[in-house]
């Protein structure tokens, strides 16, 4: 079985700018993969080779052993950042989910649609959510939408930019606790970008310690060392005290 | 007052407003969501060089126009994509080299007259039998893709989504620019020059304020927009007014008007 995402020796260049050099890594069907970086390290740009959004500039690319462009779409459900939705936009929270379904915005959501759209806002606690506008929810509440979206195409990959960000606590648990399910479900493979190394660590198969090149990867605790952290985010300051524990293992 | 439309050249007027009322505002709802509002604008701007060209060689304006002007929208968007450069910028550079060549070949014509003029203000008397066949033709291509509404809206809401949904949101891109383009020349001879851009984004500015979807904004720009005409027109007709100032002044007071009853609403419920 080919590994559900695979890179070999990717370089993406903007410009002058290297966005990615030389990354190089293998995620096996069923992981759950934790991105971790600074700020500028390439992350949203993985996440948009894997859709096909963005092509390398050297290197090959393979989502379930075929070129992104060629995987059907609907293998791949994509949560983006929230902080991207245009407000102004006049929709409702049950056609974004549909959309997901349709691969085209909805004029009407079909009635079969709108039962598997109500489904999925089901499955994220959001069935309240249907008939809202998108532009009067809360962060919180529109991950959960962005989620059903990506849930109500039964994805082989569930990609992830950043799907805690306008979450408190609890929601955020919640939110990981739907992604578990799902995962044992489907037997779905996750990449998710986090700034929440906890949350990696508790959660994630893998971690990808990313800084435009592969700093780290593997087990959380092999991949979150105090090294890779130091060497991805430049200078000890920025370390959270979880990377001197994870030297010992999940338990420690 | 109905008798108005009676008159074989109001029926041409009304037909051809009518036409053109509800192509722009449905490509409207597009501009406004995609802040494009300057491109109509400056697609506008940019026919006066089809339409001096027109008049420089002595064909018929509104077909020459055509396609100077969606070459040139074609033309924006491919600076806009390759040259890295702002959509805003792309259109400047575009807008301005195109009325400077307007203004030239107009002057080496001697024919800053009553045909040029039509096109800068509009003038729905000088709607003829080219500029309605015109419009009839680009109606056939907006309506051949209306079935692309909604990958265009997708893409509207959000370009990487529906890229990865295999949207071919450059192609589209192009496609759309270029029905915007063929609509605003057609648009030429009812509202003038000067107001084509305000035709497209009145109507749908009107509308985002009263839908709670995109499909309720496309349906309402479009009703909009033909009752804009309609009005517009008639009023013209009573009054004796230029029918592109007409039209715009009836699609601007009813997006006041919608605005300030929405206001009220806001206040009366705050009150409650």
């Amino acid at each position: 079985m080919p590994p559900a995402v695979e890179f070999d020796r990717v370089t993406v260049r903007f410009g002058r700018y290297n966005a990615l050099e030389d990354v190089s890594f293998r995620v096996p069907e069923g992981a759950f993969v934790a991105i971790v970086g600074p700020n500028g390290a390439g992350k949203s740009t993985l996440l948009k080779v894997i859709l096909g959004l963005i092509q390398p500039t050297a290197g090959r690319v393979r989502v379930f052993g075929q070129p992104p462009r060629r995987v059907p779409p609907t293998w791949i459900g994509y949560v983006p950042q929230f902080k991207t939705l245009d407000r102004s936009f006049p929709a409702l929270a049950i056609e974004l989910v549909a959309s997901g379904r349709l691969l085209r915005w909805p004029f009407r959501v079909p009635p079969g649609v709108r039962a598997e759209a109500e489904a999925a806002l089901a499955r994220v606690r959001g069935a309240h959510l249907a008939d809202k506008p998108l532009s009067g929810l809360s962060g919180g509440e529109l991950q959960r939408v962005y989620l059903a979206r990506a849930f109500v195409r039964r994805p082989r990959l569930l990609l992830l930019d950043e799907p805690a960000t306008g979450m408190d606590v609890l929601g955020e648990a919640d939110m990981y606790a739907m992604i578990e399910d799902y995962r044992a479900e489907s037997g779905a493979t996750v990449m998710m970008i986090t700034h929440d190394w906890e949350a990696a660590y508790h959660h994630a198969t893998h971690v990808l310690v990313l800084n435009r090149r592969v700093i780290g990867f593997g087990p959380p605790e092999r991949a979150l060392t105090e090294e890779c952290l130091r060497r991805a985010f430049g200078h000890e300051g920025h370390l959270h005290p979880l990377a001197f524990h994870v030297e010992g293992g999940r338990d420690a | 007052m109905l008798e108005a439309f009676s008159l074989p050249f109001m029926q041409r007027a009304l037909l051809a407003g009518l036409l053109i009322g509800a192509m722009t505002s449905y490509l409207g709802v597009f501009v406004v969501q995609r802040r494009m509002s300057f491109l109509g604008s400056g697609l506008g701007h940019a026919a006066l060089g089809g339409v001096a060209l027109g008049i420089y060689l002595g064909l018929e304006p509104a077909y020459v126009a055509l396609p100077f002007t969606v070459l040139i929208g074609l033309l924006i968007v491919w600076v806009k994509e390759k040259g890295g450069l702002g959509g805003d910028t792309a259109v400047g550079i575009f807008f301005s080299l195109s009325v400077a060549l307007g203004i030239l070949l107009l002057a080496l014509k001697n024919a800053y007259g009553a045909e040029a003029l039509a096109y800068l203000f509009g003038s729905i008397l000088a709607v003829g039998a080219a500029d309605l066949k015109a419009a009839l033709l680009v109606a056939l291509f907006v309506l051949i893709t209306l079935p692309f509404w909604g990958r265009w809206a997708y893409a509207t809401f959000d370009r990487d989504l529906a890229a990865a949904d295999r949207v071919p949101v450059r192609r589209d891109d192009y496609l759309l620019t270029a029905l915007i383009a063929a609509v605003v020349v057609v648009g030429l001879k009812v509202v003038g020059i000067l107001l084509v851009a305000a035709f497209l984004v009145l109507p749908a500015a009107s509308a985002r304020l009263v839908a709670r979807t995109f499909a309720g904004m496309t349906l309402f720009s479009v009703l909009f927009g033909v009752l804009g005409v309609v009005l517009g027109l008639f009023l013209a007709y009573a009054y004796d007014v230029p029918s592109g100032a007409a039209i715009i002044l009836v699609e601007g007071g009813l997006f006041l008007a919608i605005l300030l009853a929405k206001d009220l609403k806001t206040l009366i419920s705050l009150r409650d």
